[in-house]
């Protein structure tokens, strides 16, 4: 049974990787394959095999096709980081959600709307100038949907799996954060239904500013834990 | 099953490369591919964990090559004739068998908004005397399941403390191979680095791991 199973996941594969490896010099010349990261060639393909599975699984009643689009809907403009950056804030404005925040992360979560799918059992770490949590699935990809929406390729990647857990100081450099020699590394390995939330630091100098205003400052990356919240958004940044 | 899925600690695989401004797909497929594993999901035929062990049956050189949307494209064609929702026929050519009958939808588009909101908690309200406590040395245990495990190899046979008890959840061992879902508590548990890497470790460092009551032994 398990031979079968993987005899078929290998042919699958074998079939996508000689469409692949045909493709390699065309991937790279795409302009739209012109952004500078290492994704795997992708088979050309894909997108036929893709079509051809979902015809299939309409037509036989397995899928609702408007399903399909409302789910697509939903990760591409509903659930994202905006989402976190709005509890980071009102943590920062607020002590007593802090508070709550951090002791039941799950309601405290809830109040301002959001839950539910990959973030059904939150918990939250707070960075402080002696404490640098992050956060990794080592196993696979593991990630909060609800307040941070679907993760990037990075924090899929081998890379970052792989290094986060031994050499997570190197992996903070390769974002540009370079962490003083006496600060506490703390990182946090997705391995069961638990997601974590990150909590970063509220930079100096945003007394004046807004709830909604602090929340603009606050990136998805901060909230994974490899970059610290700076006082003025800079443009195009995570 | 000690596959190339349990990267941790592995070294060499190249500098983590941040894409800005990264859409949330990078083709329509792989969005399509994402719907249909969440759609088919409402079918209640496999489980969060079966599903994650479908994807790391995937061999590994194939694994390390395919992108994350296609090892998700490949994992669900393996549940979906696994677990006899199609055939490889019918995925072959694309078509339904001929003569096959057509089933309703269990998720419909306007259940999306609810069905997302609400999740699938794999806690388990059932009372159950936990086997450690917060403080307590414990060793993670020196198992090599060929199976499904979330125990990764990194921390197998080293010492750590109980930081917290999250309560009781569904054992993915069991669970992704149709055994039972087995609940048990489930702990987070501080490994100092140096203990986990040696002396190239900060000694103030160290990695939380989840672990299940049967991933633990007393210290």
């Amino acid at each position: 049974m398990k031979a079968t199973r993987r005899d078929f996941l290998a042919t699958a594969a074998t079939a996508a990787g000689a469409a692949a490896a045909g493709d390699l010099s065309a991937h790279a010349q795409d302009p739209e394959h012109g952004h500078a990261h290492a994704h795997q060639a992708v088979p050309s393909d894909m997108a036929l095999r893709v079509k051809s599975l979902e015809s299939l699984l309409v037509e036989k009643g397995l899928v609702d096709r408007a399903a399909l689009d409302a789910l697509i809907d939903t990760y591409e403009h509903k659930v994202g980081p905006r989402n976190g950056a709005q509890v980071v804030a009102r943590a920062w404005v607020d002590p007593a959600y802090k508070q709550r925040l951090l002791t039941d992360p799950d309601k405290a979560i809830a109040e301002l709307g959001f839950g539910g799918q990959q973030g059904e059992h939150m918990v939250v770490v707070e960075n402080t100038p002696a404490v640098h949590n992050m956060v990794v699935c080592t196993l696979c990809s593991c990630y909060p949907w609800p307040v941070l929406g679907l993760p990037p390729v990075w924090y899929k990647s081998a890379p970052y799996r792989s290094r986060s857990v031994i050499d997570p100081r190197g992996v903070l450099r390769e974002f540009g954060l370079e962490l003083p020699e006496d600060v506490e590394v703390r990182v946090w390995d997705s391995t069961a239904e638990l997601r974590y939330l990150v909590l970063p630091e509220r930079p100096a100098g945003t007394e004046a500013l807004s709830e909604d205003a602090l929340a603009a400052l606050v990136t998805r990356d901060s909230m994974i834990g490899v970059a610290k919240v700076l006082p003025r958004r800079e443009g195009g940044a995570a | 099953m000690n596959g190339v899925h349990d990267m941790g600690g592995m070294q060499d695989m190249g500098p983590v490369e941040e894409e800005k401004n990264e859409p949330v797909f990078h083709h329509p497929w792989e969005g399509q591919v994402f719907a249909m594993y969440r759609a088919t999901g409402a079918w209640h035929k496999w489980n969060i964990d079966a599903a994650r062990y479908s994807r790391e049956l995937i061999p590994p050189a194939e694994y390390l090559r395919m992108s994350y949307y296609e090892k998700w494209y490949a994992g669900l064609v393996d549940l979906l004739t696994a677990r006899g929702l199609v055939t490889r026929a019918e995925v072959e050519s694309g078509r339904p068998a001929p003569g096959s009958s057509k089933a309703t939808p269990p998720l419909r588009a306007n259940q999306i908004h609810e069905t997302e909101a609400l999740g699938a908690s794999t806690k388990r309200n059932v009372s159950l005397a936990a086997r450690f406590q917060a403080g307590q040395r414990v060793r993670a245990r020196n198992i090599n399941p060929v199976g499904h495990t979330r125990l990764p190899r990194y921390a197998r046979g080293k010492l750590g403390t109980i930081d917290r008890d999250y309560g009781v959840f569904v054992f993915p061992d069991t669970n992704a191979q149709f055994l039972g879902e087995n609940p048990q508590h489930v702990y987070a548990v501080r490994f100092s680095a140096r203990e986990l890497w040696g002396d190239q470790a900060k000694p103030q460092d160290s990695v939380y791991i989840s672990m299940w009551d049967d991933y633990l032994e007393p210290a």
